[in-house]
Formats: structure tokens, C-alpha cells, sequence
């Protein structure tokens, strides 16, 4: 019997909490991409440096109070660094929208045109990013960083396997819950978010009814900034702050936006969540794991893994491939043409 | 007829500007021969003429069918791989360690696929045929990988700091070249058998993915290349300096013109390269005109322009987009091969999209999509402003922060950060010619 | 003048004109249908009165103001309503948000009209929580005219609302619309179903080529052998 305990407190451990954490990041970018495509009809490339840039300025912005000798206490002071990042994130996207988008959405371009555009945005914002930041590696995380380690844990239930919870884990499951919340209030409950809803539906109809094209979009771009902002800064925080991590992110926002059906924001979260798990699950060591269930003093000959953690973008491929072999649509059939 | 004395210079002006912007280029190249050194100019022109092909092959995709294939990194590190493959020499020990357990493992994973598809059509109930092909495909993974593991293993033991791996054919590496076309067409095959017919933005997704799985394989697949241990020492297809240095014939050479033989010897085995570049640049070019000419030609260009009217007259829009997005990755494949066999050596980690992936879109777009001199010359020009473009940045940071003193902590962070510029600069020209010079530098013909 | 005019219409989108000089009219509490063969301009006609073509000349007026240069969204302000022929309903919202965006530029409490239009049609009042996405041809049209409506508009204009709709549908479809220019509203159909609409017409027009061919009471047109013979199938 504490075999089962420990073996289903290992899985907690090293699978169920970092893919929570993982999952949260993912669909708050996968958010982004299913709402700028949604409304503006595209898919943005330049969304992985938009992450990375809205964690930057929160950065930035964290090093300024640690300076000045402003913490939060056991919580990381980027926290408090994060709605500017966010208020940056979002000035900077509607920046990008004036200069840049705009004027293609204006002669109604291809979607296919908008992608090669946001190529060169994505582009630049390497660029920035890199020029202000540097290319390293920064860890800006601080305050306590564990909720209870598995020392804490061990102590508690006197199993031999512990459970560990991150700090950042935490604040990544805590904010994503907050902001979706708040973001499904503010789309189904408000006459701006529905009149988004109405345009990413029926463009021409939410123009026939007076609704405000260029207003639709500032809003969805000012949303969209701020999700990345806070996805890129909780990503950066859980793990660490690398610029080009955020190119290989796409892949998985992007498989996570499709499975749900892309334009669909419930669906952007559940796929975030079936790309995170799968991801884990498919590259998890279960050695340790069937050893807990099977007799005692077996444990199975190699590590029992499906996939070597060095493919798990490729799990987010391969569910991309499922999903547009099988339902085109996504999950939640999201616009397909 | 008010108008005609309006348009008469400006045709005039159109009409030599291939030639010119191709002798600007050259200049361009020139000036580096004279400013910096003339073998620093060939190797610039060398790689020049790499991203040239590259450029053509996605300009066959994009100019020609309006594909957007987000995967060039991937098809063009196949290439790469191919160079491995064909030229470098088989390891026996390897081979006899664990050569029969690699090809016994990738045949059971051959009978696994066969074994679903025969479950697959001869079971009738969807949900037992579903359940049925997954046991199936599980149990022939796990059938595959026991096989795959320790001969895995035997190989990566084989003497490993030198080689680890099953090594080549130990053929010239020319035929590199052919093998990588042929390797990337599969792999774009297979892309677009998946993602052709969707939403183009799916296909863009979809080759991101893909390039980025093969470039994750090319480095954790040790028994294949070395990983990211790299392969070195790749047989070239021209003169080695040293051997050239060696020969009395041609110390004499270098004696006459006043040159000094070492480096006479390398400007010499540059231009070989150059040479070889530059024939396969031309057959490339010469077959991507006749074929944008030819009917098909005339045919995909129809389908890029009205899709919906080409399949109401009966195309089938999605065969023929898998026949453009395949040859344009072979062309990928072929400049990747030719990359290795130019760098001598295969290393995974280099590959990265944006100078891989994206930096090549900028080439396409800058040039002109659509026109195969246009492609070429941006993959000349880009190249050649990426390369470029960090001294400049360097010098011109050095410049405007000179007045800060010397180790002023913001002087010292612009200059390191300077060569990051060029990305912002990539970025801003790609945006500028997609706004204002939609056609890029040489626009398409309309024929 | 008529509380709607569209006087000499001339224009297309980008090609060859489509609309060569036709005029359009529409009074308050009446229903004026457009009709002609396929391509005759009759749902450019429409448009243009919308603003979503540009007019090469031409002017639209609205209760003696001009309103040519205006945008679709401007007119949506002054009272015009549109319901166009597919595409008319935003399928993933529910049967009340959609009507709730009929209402977008409205500031004010929106419940009695709300109220109205769940009276006209009573079967969207059980189904106002289902996206309208799900609902059957003839409902959809229903809140695509309800939509229309909660704008208050002085204005209804109809493309073809019996497109893919069966006869008896139709039929209790045109009866709402009797209703609802009875309120005084002017309403504007342009109708493929040429004979059902006419009867139901205060005032007819046929439109051949982008051109007026024939304008008279719907009972006039319908009675008319040249109009019968070429556009009514005899």
C-alpha cells in the first residue's frame, strides 16, 4: 500500500506539478496566438520574441527595485516588476500594430503576407532583445524557492519519496488562473470583449453592426502583449531567462493554439495543457515508478521512457500532426479556412 | 499619349537593372578584396553563392506557388548530413559492434508499419481497428527500440572520441550533393503529404517543426554522425593547400606573380570552390527558368494567383503544390550538402533558424520573389550584409560612443552587443522592401 | 423625396461597373422591392446604398441628408440596418449576444427592444442561450433580421432573405417583415423570388444590366405581361 503512495507522490512529483507549471506557461502564450489570429487573421511568429521581450522589461524592471532594495518577501520580486512588463509588452505591440501590421490589414493582404511580415518583427525583436539584454542565460528569480520542499514533505507523511513545490510553480498556476478568469470574464461579460468575440466570428457583420474595426484590434493587442508578457516572465522564472529558448517555444504555442482549434481561447488552454503533459509524459524515466508497483526488489532494465527528453519538441509535433491528420479544426473546431 | 515622354526614362532606367545591380554585387565582393583581403572576398562569395541556391530553391516554393516553408534550417542541415554519409569513410568496427542491430531494428520498424496497415484493413470495427493498429504500432516501438538500444551502444562505444559512428559510403563528395537533394525531397514529402491542402499558415507550422526535429535528431543521434560531437574532416572535392604549397610547379607559379605560395594556395582552392559553386548555381538557374517558362510553369503561377479559379478548372492545386514544395526542398538539400562539403566538417549546433530559416526568407524577399535573378542577388546581397554588417556595426559603435571614454561600463556593453544590430537590420529591411518594394529588387515577369 | 434615395449609381468593385445610372427609393412604412435577373446589380444596388462600394457618382440620401461619403459603420449610427444573404448571424455567440450586438452603437437600456424582437419572433426567445450557429436556416434569418432590428433602424435592408429557406418559412419570414415596415420602417428587399416579394410590395423596381428597367406599385409589375414573360418565368 505506501508503495502505491510513493509511487503516485513520485509521478506528482516529477510529472503532474513541473507539467501543471508547464502547462500554465503554454497556454498563456498559446492565448496570444489564438487571439491575434482570431481577429487579425494570422499566425504571429514574432510571438515567441514577444514573450521574451515582456519577460525583459519585467526583468529590467526587477533589477531596478532589487537596487533599490525592494523585495517582495518569499515571493520573487518580479512580481512586482511584472505589470510593467506587461504595460510595456503591450505598448510595444501596439507599436508593432501602427508601424507594421496595419497598413496590411488595411489593403486586406493574404494571411500568408502577415506571416512573412511578422518574420521580420520577430526579427527585429531578436534583435533588440539580444542588443539590450545579451544573449546569456539570467536566473532573476529570488524570495523563497520552494512552497514546501521534500524534506517538508518527508517530515509530514514519513514516506520515503518526497514532494517538492516550487515557488514559481505556484505563481505560474496562481497567475494563469487569475488572468484567464480574467480574461473570459472580460469576453463573455463585456460589451468590448464581445464585440471582439462578434469580429473574430463574422468580420463584415461586426462591421455592418458599428463595431469599431481599429478599436477590436488596440484592444486585442493590448491583451495580447500583456499575456505575453506575463507567459514569457513565468516561463523565465521557472526555468531561467534564455532569448533563444523563446524561437523553440513557438512550436509548442503553436501545436497547443491548433489542438485546440486555432482562434478559440478555451481551446488554447486545454491544448496548452495536452501538449504540456503529453510532452512530460512521453519523456518521464518510469523506472523508479514501476518499480514502486512491481515485486519487491525488481525494478525494470533501462529507464523505461517512450522518448528521450531530447525529442520533446517533437511531441508537440507529433500531436500537431495528429490533430491536422485527424481534425483539421482542433479540439474545439476553431476556423480551418 | 500626354504620358509618353513621362515614361519613356523611366523604362529607360529599367531596363539595364539586372545587369546593374549583378555588377554593383561584384563591385560590392571587389571592395572587400581591396579593403580587407582577397581571400576573405572568396569566401564571402562562396557562401554568397551557397545562400543563392538556397534563396532559388524557397523562391520555387514561395515565388512560384506561394508556399511558405518556415523548415529550410532542417532540409539544408539533411544536406549537411548527406556530406557525412557519402563522403567520410565506413567504420568496420562499428559496423561489425553494431551495424546488424541498427538495420534489424529500422526493419522491424518497417514490418511494424506494415503490420498496421494489414491490421487496419482487415479489422472493420472502428474502435477495436483503432485500439488494434495502436497495440500494434506500441508493440513494434518497443520491439524496435530493444533492438535499436545496446546495437545503439556498441557503435557509440567504438573508439569515441574519434569515431562512434558507422561512419559513410566513402564515395566523393560531390555525390553529396545529389544524396542531400534526395534526402530533404523525402522529408519535404513527407512535411507535405501532412500539411499541403490546410491552411498555408498549418504548412509554415508544420516545417518549423520539422526542421526543428530533424536538427534535434542530427545532434542526438550519435550512431548517425556524431551528434554533437560533430563530424570533421570531410574529403573535399578540390586541392588541398598544403599539397599545392608541396608541388614545385606551383611554388614556381607563385614565384612569377610576385605571391606569396600560402596564400596564393588558398586563394586558388577558394576559387575551385567558386567554380564548382557557381556550375551548379548556373544548372540550377538554367532549370528553374525553363521550368518557370514551360507550361508547368505558366501552371503554378496560374494556381498562386487564383487558387480557387485553378481548381474549378480542374487542377489538383494540392499534387502540384507537394511537387513545388518537393523540388524546392531538394534544392535546400543540395546548398546544405554543399555547405558541408565547403566547411569540411558537419556540426548540428550551428544550425539555427534564424540564420537558417528566417535569414534566407529576407534573401528571397529583398530579391524579389518570384524572379530567379532576383533570388540569387538577394542571396548575394543579404549574405553579404550579414556578413558585413558586423564590422560595420562594430566600427560605427566604436564611433558614435567614442565621446563616453574608453571603459565607460555603456561603452563597453554597445560594443559587445553591437553585432546583435544586424538582426534588428535584417528585420528593418525585410519590413521596408514588404512595405514600400513589395517586388524586391528585380521584380517577377510577367510573361 | 423619399426617406431613402440612391440617385444615379455608378460604380463596381475595381472592374467594370456594375450599377450604370439606377435609382433607388424607399419610404418609411413601406416595402419597396428590388428584383431583376442574375447579375443585374440588384445586391450592388443594395450595397452601395450600405456604403460598401465606392461610388464612381452618384449620391445617397437619408432623410434629406447626404450621406454618400459615409461609411457602412456611420450609416449603422444614423438608423440603416443590413442583413445580408449568407454570413448574416455570428455563428459562435448565442442567439441574445447576437442580438446584443445589433444594439453595439446604442447607449441606451436595450431590454424593450429586446423584448420586441423576442414578440415578432417568439421562437428565438427559447433558444436565446444556444450559439446561432446550431439553429435551422429559417431561425438563423430570424436573428439576423433581429439583429438588424435592435439597432432601432429607420432603414431595413433584406439581400435575398429566402436564400435556402423553404416556402412556408418564407412565407411566415415575409409576414414578420409586413409587420415589422408596418412599425414604419422603410424596407429594401432585393429578392431572387421575384413573385412572392412583389405581392408583398408597396413599390417594385426591376433592375436589368445595372439599370432601372421598370419601377411601379408591386401589383403593377406583377401585372405588367413584359415584366412577367422576361423576369416572373410567365
Amino acid at each position: 500500500m505506501e508503495d502505491i503512495v510513493n509511487a503516485v507522490v513520485l509521478l506528482t512529483n516529477f510529472l503532474v506539478v513541473p507539467a501543471t507549471a508547464y502547462g500554465c506557461q503554454l497556454a498563456l502564450g498559446a492565448l496570444g496566438v489564438t487571439l491575434v489570429y482570431g481577429v487579425l487573421r494570422f499566425s504571429n511568429f514574432a510571438h515567441g520574441e514577444t514573450m521574451a521581450f515582456g519577460a525583459m522589461v519585467t526583468i529590467l524592471f526587477t533589477w531596478l527595485l532589487q537596487y533599490q532594495g525592494v523585495t517582495l518577501g518569499p515571493l520573487p520580486t518580479a512580481l512586482l516588476a511584472l505589470p510593467a512588463g506587461m504595460a510595456v509588452t503591450a505598448g510595444l505591440c501596439l507599436l508593432t500594430d501602427r508601424w507594421v501590421f496595419r497598413f496590411y490589414r488595411r489593403s486586406r493582404a493574404q494571411p500568408v503576407m502577415l506571416l512573412v511580415v511578422s518574420v521580420g518583427v520577430m526579427f527585429v525583436l531578436n534583435g533588440i532583445i539580444r542588443f539590450v539584454i545579451g544573449p546569456a542565460d539570467r536566473v532573476f528569480t529570488d524570495g523563497a524557492r520552494f512552497l514546501f520542499t521534500v524534506r517538508d514533505f518527508k517530515a509530514w507523511t514519513g514516506l520515503s519519496e518526497g514532494l517538492a513545490i516550487k515557488t514559481t510553480q505556484t505563481l505560474s498556476v496562481v497567475v494563469a488562473i487569475i488572468l484567464v478568469a480574467a480574461l473570459f470574464w472580460f469576453l463573455e461579460k463585456t460589451r468590448t470583449g464581445k464585440s471582439m468575440r462578434a469580429f473574430s466570428d463574422n468580420e463584415d457583420l461586426a462591421l455592418l453592426s458599428g463595431i469599431n474595426p481599429e478599436r477590436v484590434v488596440a484592444v486585442t493587442w493590448l491583451i495580447v502583449g500583456c499575456l505575453a508578457a506575463v507567459a514569457g516572465t513565468l516561463y523565465g522564472l521557472d526555468k531561467s531567462f534564455k532569448p533563444f529558448t523563446f524561437l523553440s517555444l513557438l512550436l509548442p504555442i503553436f501545436a497547443a493554439a491548433i489542438v485546440g482549434g486555432l482562434g478559440n481561447p478555451l481551446g488554447a488552454i486545454v491544448g496548452g495543457f495536452v501538449v504540456a503533459f503529453s510532452e512530460v509524459l512521453l519523456t518521464y524515466p518510469y523506472r523508479k515508478f514501476l518499480a514502486y508497483l512491481g515485486p519487491e526488489g525488481w525494478r525494470p532494465d533501462g529507464l523505461v521512457q517512450f522518448l528521450s527528453t531530447d525529442y520533446k519538441f517533437a511531441v508537440s509535433f507529433f500531436i500537431l500532426v495528429v490533430v491536422l491528420l485527424v481534425k483539421p479544426t482542433g479540439i474545439f473546431s476553431g476556423r480551418s479556412s | 499619349m500626354s504620358d509618353t515622354p513621362a515614361r519613356f526614362p523611366l523604362r529607360l532606367a529599367r531596363a539595364p537593372r539586372k545587369p546593374l545591380l549583378f555588377a554593383a554585387m561584384a563591385a560590392l565582393i571587389g571592395l572587400v578584396g581591396i579593403g580587407q583581403s582577397w581571400s576573405l572576398a572568396l569566401t564571402i562569395m562562396n557562401l554568397c553563392l551557397i545562400s543563392a541556391i538556397m534563396t532559388l530553391g524557397v523562391n520555387i516554393q514561395w515565388g512560384y506557388a506561394g508556399l511558405f516553408n518556415a523548415g529550410v534550417m532542417g532540409f539544408a542541415a539533411l544536406g549537411g548530413l548527406a556530406g557525412v554519409l557519402v563522403s567520410m569513410p565506413p567504420v568496420g568496427a562499428a559496423w561489425r559492434a553494431g551495424g546488424a542491430g541498427v538495420v534489424l531494428a529500422l526493419a522491424m520498424g518497417l514490418v511494424t508499419i506494415a503490420a498496421a496497415m494489414l491490421v487496419y484493413r482487415r479489422l472493420r470495427r472502428p474502435a477495436s481497428r483503432k485500439l488494434a493498429v495502436a497495440l500494434v504500432v506500441a508493440a513494434g516501438y518497443f520491439a524496435a527500440r530493444a533492438l535499436f538500444e545496446p546495437a545503439v551502444r556498441a557503435i557509440e562505444g567504438v573508439d569515441p572520441s574519434r569515431t562512434g559512428y558507422l561512419g559513410g559510403f566513402g564515395l566523393p563528395v560531390v555525390l553529396s550533393w545529389f544524396a542531400g537533394g534526395a534526402l530533404a525531397a523525402g522529408a519535404a514529402w513527407a512535411a507535405g503529404k501532412i500539411s499541403l491542402g490546410l491552411r498555408a499558415d498549418y504548412l509554415a507550422i508544420a516545417t518549423l517543426g520539422i526542421s526543428e526535429i530533424i536538427v534535434a535528431f542530427l545532434k542526438y543521434e550519435e550512431w548517425l554522425a556524431r551528434g554533437v560531437k560533430n563530424v570533421t574532416g570531410l574529403p573535399r572535392p578540390v586541392p588541398y593547400e598544403v599539397d599545392l604549397q608541396a608541388a614545385a610547379r606551383f611554388r614556381e607559379w607563385a614565384e612569377s606573380l610576385g605571391a606569396s605560395p600560402v596564400e596564393l594556395s588558398s586563394i586558388v582552392v577558394k576559387l575551385c570552390y567558386a567554380g564548382l559553386f557557381a556550375l551548379v548555381l548556373l544548372v540550377l538557374m538554367w532549370l528553374s527558368e525553363a521550368a518557370l517558362r514551360s507550361p508547368w510553369g505558366r501552371m503554378m503561377r496560374a494556381i498562386r494567383d487564383n487558387e480557387t479559379a485553378a481548381e474549378a478548372m480542374g487542377k489538383d492545386v494540392t499534387a502540384r503544390h507537394l511537387q513545388v514544395f518537393v523540388l524546392g526542398s531538394a534544392v535546400v538539400g543540395i546548398a546544405g550538402a554543399m555547405l558541408a562539403t565547403l566547411d569540411g566538417q558537419f556540426t548540428p549546433t550551428t544550425y539555427h533558424p534564424l540564420r537558417f530559416t528566417f535569414l534566407i526568407w529576407v534573401m528571397v524577399i529583398v530579391g524579389g520573389s518570384g524572379n530567379n535573378w532576383g533570388a540569387v542577388l538577394g542571396g548575394f546581397m543579404v549574405w553579404y550584409a550579414w556578413v558585413e554588417a558586423e564590422p560595420l556595426g562594430l566600427w560605427l559603435m566604436d564611433l558614435l560612443t567614442f565621446p563616453l571614454g574608453a571603459d565607460h561600463p555603456l561603452r563597453v556593453h554597445l560594443m559587445d552587443s553591437a553585432a546583435h544590430m544586424r538582426l534588428v537590420v535584417m528585420g528593418v529591411v525585410l519590413l521596408l522592401v514588404l512595405r514600400f518594394a513589395p517586388q524586391g529588387l528585380i521584380p517577377e515577369e510577367r510573361r | 423625396m423619399s426617406f431613402l434615395t440612391g440617385a444615379d449609381l455608378v460604380g463596381g468593385y475595381g472592374g467594370p461597373d456594375i450599377l450604370r445610372g439606377c435609382a433607388i427609393a424607399a419610404e418609411r412604412g413601406e416595402i419597396t422591392v428590388v428584383v431583376g435577373p442574375n447579375g443585374a446589380g440588384k445586391s450592388t444596388a443594395m450595397r452601395a446604398l450600405f456604403g460598401m462600394l465606392t461610388l464612381r457618382s452618384g449620391s445617397v440620401r437619408l432623410g434629406g441628408e447626404d450621406i454618400t461619403a459615409l461609411a457602412p459603420q456611420a450609416r449603422a449610427r444614423k438608423g440603416m440596418g443590413f442583413v445580408p444573404q449568407t454570413d448574416n448571424v455570428f455563428r459562435s455567440m448565442t442567439v441574445q449576444e447576437n442580438l446584443e450586438m445589433g444594439a453595439f452603437v446604442r447607449d441606451d437600456d436595450i431590454s424593450g427592444t429586446l423584448d420586441e424582437v423576442y414578440g415578432l419572433f417568439p421562437a428565438l426567445k427559447d433558444k436565446r442561450r444556444q450559439p446561432a450557429g446550431e439553429l435551422s436556416g429559417g431561425q438563423r434569418q430570424q436573428v439576423a433580421i433581429g439583429r438588424a432590428l435592435m439597432n432601432r433602424p429607420r432603414v431595413l435592408m433584406l439581400d435575398e432573405p429566402s436564400a435556402g429557406v423553404s416556402p412556408i418559412v418564407t412565407r411566415e419570414l415575409f409576414e414578420r417583415i409586413l409587420d415589422i415596415a408596418q412599425s414604419g420602417v422603410a424596407v429594401l428587399i432585393v429578392e431572387q423570388n421575384a413573385r412572392q416579394a412583389l405581392e408583398l410590395a408597396d413599390k417594385g423596381y426591376v433592375l436589368v444590366q445595372g439599370r432601372n428597367r421598370f419601377t411601379g406599385t408591386g401589383e403593377m409589375l406583377l401585372a405588367n405581361p413584359e415584366v412577367r414573360q422576361s423576369f416572373l418565368g410567365g
